[in-house]
């Protein structure tokens, strides 16, 4: 705490407001300058506590519906539209009212799963370093590779792969016989066969002459993932202007966040992911929590309805995250882990939760919202939870 | 509880199962027959419409505790069941319980140690508040592992569920063909080399007597248990069929008994109040009548409720039964109608299971039983417990009125005369009552009842009225009507959000709707179009301070969601203030008079200047304007016509007032006024403003028609060339593209880069069309005033009016659909032309073809189906936010908490800041130099302003419009 130049007397005024400590501070800091009376600073210090507490929530305040609220009543003016680009016009990503409903859902997985990769130092600046990161994510299948064809008379598949693909997408490896090679092996560890390689060409068949098997084999081959991630289905590189001033940043198609992390050149402190599951899994439930939020507010924004306080969507991403896991809001979720047993069966799948309670023998105490208004008392919340009476004394 | 004593508060509610005997405790009689009334039309004794059940019928009295309808809440009955039956709801808990518990002891099939691992995993289960019935799950789980009861040893047998309430034991016992299929499998297999086994190595390979291998062969002799498996293994066959053998419901009743109450206390089964046996019912409770009450119609027959006519059902099978099994019929007739009871019984508790025909009223529909009345949106649940219906309440028509307050609503007369007030009397107040009850129920300020010091009510009418008045003394009730002034809860649905449901004062008017100034609007997302609202009138002292105190339309100016006003200048105001801001024009002395007229402001400012031409003094608009704002405001921002606005100390000096000003959403002199000088001065600004707007707007005369988005012939061909030379390149890619030279753009197809490239033209023609009508119209012409002000539109709808409408697009694409290749019949096939694909090249003047037409309607379309699935799939989202939040609330120490004091947020939103008074992207910030300055120099007026700066004391708010004559007209 820095040390003001001011009597004991107007210090004390001063630290005796319920004001956080930079505003004390800031009244300090101009009754030094001023040189204020005691008097002068307890009415400075009352005027700028009447304000600050004006801008604090009520005690009592009926927080939870007045978010829902301010959630649910944009919801009204959202676009059903599924498809549209979210500033990539190269890549289709849910947006709108279906990507709140399944922020709002806990999806397992996200209808576009997608990951925002940034780049670290050079792989961001130059192109070529991030080609190399994208080559390390997207995953590489045969038929990007280079053609294949079956030759039934000899029973083998042909593999002709293109040699200035296998350059771009190993640009650390020198020699295409040496990628060709790594290809080979990967088949092999696969599938299970021998293959043979010349230069770039490899080929190989089933051990026992077999149609079928040969068939399936080519149907395997397209499905082997020869470098990056299986999940990741593509990669958009765009150069963008962020805070760190002009650099390359990736989005994928399909997201597998905790590999995404690992690779080299990734920047894992920015990068994102817009299933918050994955976040949650790879870097626990804080991340979740903001994820949620950050995910509900690009949402949002996207739409135009930039103005919605985030502390609304704070109260939702702290519910949801409450217990260390990410609970959905509905039926298998909060509404569905109610204590209540009449507000559980007000909510959703009434019967169940009644003969459910029977057996168990639950009880209601209710305290709840819903239970009060079902058995005809006063809600505990907001007025109703306020214990004042009204004064006796006479007025006049 | 004692039979119909419904207690006053309830504390707590217990479940649990009920007890067969507890059923016949509170029955207040055993019900035989299955008839309802007789010939003579009176309930039958013992029948299902007993008048012991309750009465229904006005006049009749109940047999058990004397009541008449309407005070009897009913008792329940009961039927003996011939046989017990199982109850649906627990069919699967049953089938659990079946196949976890030992057949011989009911021990669960479980060592001590399980279970009390289980049990500690319960009580964890509980403690975390999580779901206790997966930890049942798991137990079962375990449990149906055993062969052997850990307990007695006794084998057990998988238990098979048919739905909905059949269980079967299932057994492996001997096929009846055992000895055929032994011989099949020793005979020696030709195709593989098999050489067969003969009996002699068959009884050395199982330890079998080669004579007991010999009378088994022949089929003499069923090998046992152990036997049987030695000669399944050593022939490699299987010698066994299913056994089905059908639990019956006594049986597993029987079952049930011997579970021991700790076991299911391992289960997470309350022994205590929940016994399993329980869950099969002996005996079946009838409701009371009250809650199946039959309806008399128009030719005086007597059509009864759909829960009769199934117990009816059940007691007509019930007595089958017995007759049946007391005259010894055959155990197949019997186990029929068992079956049949139990089917009448399911669908009696839910009509709806899956599997089961549903039970049918003789016109076809479904029978409505207990499970169908509890769920869904109309069930007793959410449609009769949650939502309640209510007195005191009025919905009709709304219009608008810009002479009323935005805190007032119109309410016809009708309608007041009909809402009524408490009002106690007293001395002060006997001549008011007294006036009130003389005017009776017709004449306005009237009254409907008086209620005496006894707790008698008279109902007021106009033959007593006059009468009646002169008894009216101190201490008497009288319900009056309602009056100017009083306060009334105003909703419209949807209430998406707390600004559907706010608080007016009444002013009570003629003819038949609500009044509305128009500025409310935009919180109840209200138009004229005939919209209904809902009025609801305050019945007691609390609610009404409440509803004057926090809900009034003025204390919601600022919107929770964005923290900024949503209350504001709306359409023609804001047209309004714009035509008397924008250009700044000049008034004389009688038209300054005139705008100002329904303000507060009764003296013009010193005039701006004198006329040139006439020598008269004049005053400016802006000036007028700034009269309505107050003295010690100060403003700089660009505003919306992108010019800066500046206000200095209440004068604006610089700037066009328009939406961003006071607008609402948003606008911002408006949101700086209610947040430093409070809502009550927000509230007479708004008032003013939107009464200025309107003087003004009719000063100059605002009207819209054809003319004013015809463009002149010059630019209406600059329009042609620019979707000609659109046409012209659409034409170039199409060929580009047929000739497959067009490059993908990445991640896309060729098509797919064509549809995008076509369209981006085609929007590229409609903006440089819209461009070239928005040259061709000045900047007064009506329509460009609506969307540069902010009014209503865009410039958009100016372009689509004069220019060009542009493309019609279905999800986002051009329009592909209809014929096979073509869009419709009048293309050739596979046509990538604009016009092929929903380009509309006319403007909404000029007037659109068939086939844009058509293609319009097509886009058209996409957003009505649009607006409607949203609107359901917004309802539930929203529905299940409120669930799930309903409960926080901040408390005295920051903390956001639920219900059951589970801390959510330690500070709302991070910082514990409202959102109502702080937008999202401002930073929170006191000025703590600008409060030293106004301290340390004094800038106050009276104490009464440094008090009220200071925070000690609130600024006077008025609680009513009506000021002083509010609290000499309501002290009731």
């Amino acid at each position: 705490m820095t040390n003001f130049d001011v009597t004991d007397g107007v210090l004390e005024v001063i630290e005796d407001t319920e004001l956080p400590r930079r505003l004390k501070d800031e009244v300090l800091a101009t009754a030094e300058e001023r040189d204020v009376t005691k008097g002068q600073a307890r009415e400075i210090a009352t005027a700028v506590e009447a304000q600050y507490l004006d801008t604090r929530v009520d005690p009592l305040d009926p927080v939870g519906t007045v978010s829902a609220q301010s959630i649910g009543e944009p919801g009204t003016q959202m676009t059903m539209n599924t498809f549209h680009y979210a500033g990539v016009a190269e890549m289709d990503v849910t947006q709108g009212l279906p990507r709140l409903i399944e922020l709002v859902d806990a999806r397992k997985t996200p209808d576009t799963p997608i990951m925002t990769v940034f780049l670290e130092d050079e792989f961001g600046e130059e192109r070529e370093k991030a080609h190399e990161v994208v080559w390390d994510i997207e995953a590489t299948k045969i038929l990007a590779l280079g053609d294949i064809s079956t030759n039934v008379a000899d029973m083998v598949v042909r593999v002709d792969l293109n040699e200035d693909t296998l350059q771009e997408r190993w640009p650390r490896v020198d020699s295409t016989n040496e990628i060709a090679g790594e290809v080979a092996e990967t088949i092999e560890g696969s599938l299970g066969v021998t293959v043979t390689q010349d230069g770039t060409v490899l080929e190989f068949g089933p051990s026992e002459p077999s149609y079928r098997e040969l068939l399936q084999l080519v149907e395997q081959l397209r499905d082997i993932v020869f470098k990056g991630i299986e999940d990741v289905t593509r990669v958009v590189i765009r150069r963008e202007e962020t805070d760190e001033g002009e650099e390359f940043v990736l989005y994928t198609e399909g997201s597998a966040f905790k590999k995404a992390l690992k690779i080299e050149g990734v920047d894992a402190t920015r990068t994102s992911c817009n299933n918050i599951h994955e976040v949650h899994k790879t870097l626990g439930i804080e991340a979740a929590r903001e994820a949620i939020i950050e995910e509900t507010m690009t949402t949002l924004e996207e739409q135009g309805l930039d103005d919605v306080n985030i502390r609304h969507l704070m109260l939702v991403a702290d519910i949801m995250t409450n217990d260390g896991t990410i609970q959905s809001i509905g039926r298998h979720g909060i509404s569905g882990n109610k204590d209540s047993v009449l507000a559980r069966a007000a909510f959703e799948v009434t019967v169940n939760h009644l003969l459910d309670a029977a057996v168990h023998g639950e009880s209601d105490d209710l305290d709840g919202v819903i239970e009060n208004v079902i058995v005809g008392k006063p809600v505990r919340l907001g007025t109703g939870d306020v214990d004042l009476r009204m004064g006796v004394t006479e007025s006049d | 509880m004692s039979a119909g004593q419904a207690p006053k508060e309830i504390g707590e509610i217990s479940f649990g199962l009920m007890d067969p005997e507890e059923y016949r405790d509170m029955s207040a009689t055993k019900v035989i027959t299955a008839d309802t009334y007789d010939d003579d039309g009176f309930p039958i004794d013992m029948g299902l419409m007993d008048p012991r059940l309750g009465v229904i019928d006005p006049g009749l009295e109940c047999k058990t505790c004397g009541q008449r309808s309407g005070s009897c809440n009913g008792h329940f009955g009961h039927i003996e069941l011939a046989a017990p039956v199982i109850h649906v709801g627990f069919s699967k808990l049953i089938r659990r319980l079946l196949r976890g518990t030992c057949r011989e002891c009911a021990n669960l099939l479980l060592t001590e140690e399980e279970k009390d691992e289980y049990r500690d995993d319960l009580e964890r289960t509980k403690s975390l508040r999580q779901d206790v019935s997966d930890v049942m799950t798991a137990a079962i789980r375990e449990a149906r592992k055993k062969d052997h009861c850990p307990h007695c040893g006794e084998v057990q047998y998988d238990v098979k569920h048919e739905k909905p309430t059949t269980y079967y034991e299932v057994q492996q016992v001997l096929a009846s063909d055992y000895s055929e299929r032994i011989a099949a499998s020793m005979q020696p297999d030709e195709d593989e080399d098999d050489a067969g086994i003969s009996p002699q190595e068959l009884a050395e390979q199982t330890d079998i007597d080669i004579s007991r291998i010999n009378e088994i062969l022949s089929g003499e002799f069923r090998p046992r248990r152990e036997d049987r498996e030695a000669i399944e293994a050593a022939i490699g066959a299987d010698l066994t069929t299913e056994d089905m053998n059908k639990l019956m419901p006594s049986d597993i009743r029987d079952w049930f008994e011997d579970i021991p109450g700790e076991d299911l206390e391992a289960l997470g089964v309350d022994a205590e109040r929940s016994r399993p046996e329980w869950m099969i019912l002996t005996v079946l409770p009838v409701p009371p009548v009250t809650a199946r009450p039959s309806i008399t119609l128009d030719n005086g027959q007597r059509s009864e409720d759909d829960l009769t006519h199934k117990l009816v059902d059940i007691i007509r099978i019930n007595q089958r039964f017995m007759e049946n099994r007391e005259a010894g019929a055959p155990q197949l007739i019997i186990e029929d109608l068992w079956e049949l009871l139990q089917y009448h019984v399911t669908t009696f508790m839910d009509n709806e299971i899956s599997g089961t025909p549903p039970a049918r009223h003789r016109s076809g529909r479904p029978l409505k039983t207990l499970s169908q009345r509890l769920k869904g949106k109309e069930g007793r649940f959410r449609g009769s417990l949650s939502g309640k219906r209510v007195n005191f309440s009025a919905r009709t028509v709304i219009s608008p009125d810009p002479t009323l307050s935005l805190n007032e609503v119109g309410v016809p007369d009708r309608v007041a005369t009909e809402m009524t007030q408490t009002m106690v009397v007293n001395e002060k107040n006997l001549e008011r009552a007294r006036r009130y009850v003389r005017n009776g129920p017709e004449g306005h300020p009237g009254a409907n009842y008086v209620t005496r010091p006894d707790g008698r009510r008279v109902r007021v009418t106009e033959k007593v009225c006059e009468e009646l008045a002169e008894r009216v003394e101190p201490g008497w009730e009288v319900q009056r009507h309602l009056i100017d002034g009083d306060i009334i809860i105003f909703n419209r649905q949807p209430s998406l959000h707390r600004m559907s449901i706010m608080a007016h004062e009444v002013v009570v008017m003629p003819y038949k709707t609500f009044r509305l100034n128009t500025v409310v609007c935009p919180p109840y997302n209200a138009d004229f179009d005939g919209d209904e609202m809902n009025m609801h009138a305050l019945q007691n002292e609390e609610a009404r301070a409440e509803a004057r105190v926090l809900m009034r339309v003025q204390e919601q100016i600022l919107s929770p969601r964005f923290g900024e006003n949503i209350i504001g200048a709306i359409q023609d105001h804001i047209s309004g203030t714009y035509l008397l801001t924008h250009d700044n024009p000049q008034f004389n002395e009688t038209q300054a008079s005139d705008l100002l007229r329904q303000t507060r402001i009764d003296e013009l400012p010193d005039p701006a200047g004198i006329s040139e031409d006439t020598g008269e003094p004049y005053w400016e608009g802006r000036q007028l304007f700034s009269e309505l704002l107050p003295d010690d405001l100060n403003l700089e921002f660009t505003g919306t016509t992108g010019e800066p606005v500046v206000i200095e100390d209440g004068q604006l000096v610089e700037g066009t007032i328009a939406e961003d000003e006071v607008g609402g959403f948003g606008g911002e002199i408006v949101d700086t006024i209610t947040k430093v000088h409070g809502n009550t001065r927000a509230r007479i600004f708004i008032n003013e403003v939107a009464a200025l707007a309107m003087r003004s707007i009719m000063h100059f005369g605002f009207s819209i028609g054809i003319d004013d988005e015809t463009v002149s012939v010059e630019a209406r061909e600059r329009i042609d060339e620019a979707i000609q030379s659109a046409y012209d390149r659409v034409q170039e890619l199409i060929e580009t593209y047929e000739n497959g030279d067009l490059e993908s753009l990445p991640g896309r197809t060729v098509d797919e880069t064509l549809e995008m490239k076509i369209m981006q033209t085609l929007g590229k023609a409609r903006d440089s069309a819209g461009d070239v009508a928005e040259e061709n119209f000045a900047e007064d012409n009506p329509a460009v005033v609506m969307a540069n002000s902010g009014a209503r539109g865009s410039m958009l709808n100016l372009t689509q009016m004069a220019g060009c409408v542009g493309q019609q697009a279905v999800r986002g694409e051009r329009i592909n659909r209809g014929y096979e290749d073509r869009t419709l019949s009048h293309f050739e096939p596979n046509d990538l032309s604009s016009e092929a694909h929903g380009f509309v090249e006319n403007s909404y003047t000029s007037g659109l073809t068939p086939k844009e037409f058509f293609f319009h309607a097509m886009g058209g379309r996409e957003g009505l189906v649009d607006t409607a699935v949203r609107t359901s799939k917004s309802g539930y989202l929203q529905r299940r936010l409120i669930n799930a939040l309903s409960e926080l609330e901040t408390q005295y120490d920051g903390t956001v908490r639920d219900t059951s004091d589970t801390i959510v947020q330690f500070e709302f939103g991070e910082d514990g800041t409202s959102p109502v008074q702080v937008s999202s992207d401002d930073e929170v910030d006191i000025d703590v130099d600008h409060v030293a300055d106004r301290i340390l120099n004094s800038e106050f007026d009276s104490d009464d302003e440094k008090a009220e700066f200071l925070g000690v004391q609130e600024p006077p708010t008025n609680l009513s419009e009506h000021g002083a004559a509010w609290e000499v007209e309501s002290d009731d």
